[in-house]
């Protein structure tokens, strides 16, 4: 079963995001959708630097099932990309919620974050597919 | 729910991701499909082909019918239970199926895809109208494929002396029967193995001895990487009823000799000519290749990726392409394949891509 952690907010997409101590939100895929994708090969990060807007393309996952977009949860700014997954991508696998986040973002409104899911809400849209 | 073999039951047991496969509930994989892919290279897997359709054809007319029946000549088998792979063609001289026919003692037996299973069966009836002899579906029968450089070595560890013999006595691509089982030196991975067709009460049993002695379960994602990686064809991906086996890499397994054997789509197949051909491509840049990708050689559009995969042993994607006949080779070094709106760099070379768990595959630039 897929694990759902409360302190975690997410989008229907399947991102989650964390509002750090630091003011920055960190963005990765869910464990549902790194079941979901099965074992991933690559990730297409975004710049560093780039401004996304929510729900607005931020990479790509490829995983040996198939290509998925992924999608900024909140609008601002990349500041941080896991470097790791250039040579570790099994990391998104293993640990989707750790080791496996994506990048970072210096948002514009941090509030935005109350608009995405929280996990009783995203089970059940994963519940539901 | 679909059909399931006599190891579904097992599958679960191993935490199986169970999907449909032609109406079939089968395992995609058992939680890592690159994981079982390194395990099937270095070690052995174990593979629940029981989906797949056994059919034994027996009778006066065995022969002739074969010789008809398949692009690839069964008057080339001496040996008993050696085998070839063939395309079975219709009168258009596309390829209805690929299969492997076995020279058993009463006669031929037949391994064909399970998506095929009732074109085929109905196929074989209809040309058998006119020939004495009786084709007989083995639905009571299970079928594994142990695989990898350890494969052989464990089967022998797990079964009676006399399979054990039999299986030592076998050359590559022979199949002989044993006390009720049939076990051949074949296999769909590139790697040294057998694949064993067995009574469904015997399998479960069978399974759980070759578990024990540390080969583990691989699932249908894992069998694609490891028959792509071996440069092994995919029935409906890389060829169908569209294509003739000119067309499609095999004609290697179409006897042209002898010239007056009319097999079933032969005149059809020589007349058309080849429109197209498969060949291997690479890409060593981030990225993975998937089927239906455009293939362009420089802004022309060259062909299209029939199927395509992220080699775990590589570590870069892989695929085999239908590229049209017109398509200029001394270019082939100005190859792109469009993977969402970019057009990425790729390699043309000649498969296999590996074999026996190392790379293999040439250049085609190079030839």
């Amino acid at each position: 079963m897929a694990e759902f952690p409360g302190n975690f907010r997410y989008a229907s997409t399947h991102e989650w995001a964390l509002l750090e101590d630091e003011g920055t939100v960190k963005v990765g895929i869910s464990d549902h959708a790194q079941e979901a994708l099965g074992d991933v090969v690559y990730v297409e990060m975004p710049e560093l630097g780039q401004m996304v807007e929510a729900g607005g393309e931020a990479g790509v996952v490829e995983s040996v099932k198939a290509a998925s977009d992924i999608f900024a949860p909140v609008t601002g700014e990349i500041v941080e990309i896991n470097d790791q997954l250039e040579d570790a991508p099994e990391k998104v696998n293993e640990s989707p919620f750790g080791d496996g986040w994506f990048f970072r973002i210096k948002p514009n409104d941090p509030s935005e974050l109350n608009q995405l899911l929280d996990a009783a809400a995203y089970a059940e849209v994963c519940a539901s597919e | 729910m679909g059909h399931r073999t006599a190891l579904f039951s097992k599958h679960l047991e191993a935490d199986a991701k169970i999907v449909d496969f032609g109406g079939w509930d089968m395992p995609l994989h058992y939680g890592s499909q690159i994981e079982e892919h390194h395990q099937v290279r270095s070690h052995a897997g174990m593979f629940d082909v029981s989906h797949m359709t056994v059919v034994d054809i027996q009778g006066e007319d065995a022969k002739p019918f074969m010789r008809k029946l398949l692009a690839n000549d069964v008057g080339r088998l001496k040996k008993p239970g050696k085998a070839l792979y063939s395309a079975m063609l219709n009168e258009e001289g596309m390829v209805l199926d690929d299969l492997i026919v076995y020279l058993v003692e009463d006669g031929y037996r037949v391994v064909v895809n399970c998506a095929t299973r009732a074109k085929d069966l109905a196929w074989m009836e209809m040309q058998a109208r006119n020939f004495n002899l009786k084709l007989t579906e083995r639905t009571e029968l299970a079928m594994i494929a142990v695989q990898g450089p350890e494969a052989i070595d464990c089967v022998k560890q797990v079964v009676s002396q006399a399979k054990a013999e039999t299986v030592s006595q076998l050359e590559p691509f022979q199949g002989l029967s044993c006390e009720s089982w049939f076990i051949a030196r074949t296999g769909y991975t590139g790697e040294q193995g057998l694949e064993i067709i067995l009574p469904v009460a015997a399998a479960e049993r069978f399974w759980d001895c070759l578990l024990a002695v540390g080969v583990k379960p691989i699932g249908l994602g894992a069998r694609d990487t490891l028959r792509l990686e071996a440069g092994m064809n995919l029935y409906g991906s890389d060829m169908d009823e569209s294509v003739t086996p000119l067309e499609s890499n095999m004609a290697f397994s179409v006897a042209r000799k002898p010239l007056d054997r009319d097999f079933i789509g032969r005149s059809a197949m020589e007349d058309l000519g080849v429109r197209s051909r498969l060949v291997g491509v690479v890409m060593e840049s981030r990225g993975v290749l998937r089927s239906h990708q455009k293939v362009y050689q420089g802004d022309l559009e060259a062909g299209e990726i029939t199927s395509g995969i992220y080699s775990p042993t590589l570590g870069y994607a892989i695929a085999l392409a239908r590229i049209s006949s017109d398509f200029d080779e001394s270019a082939a070094d100005q190859l792109s394949v469009a993977i969402r709106n970019k057009k990425l760099p790729v390699r043309m070379v000649t498969p296999p891509f590996v074999r026996d768990g190392k790379k293999v595959f040439k250049e085609r630039t190079q030839e």
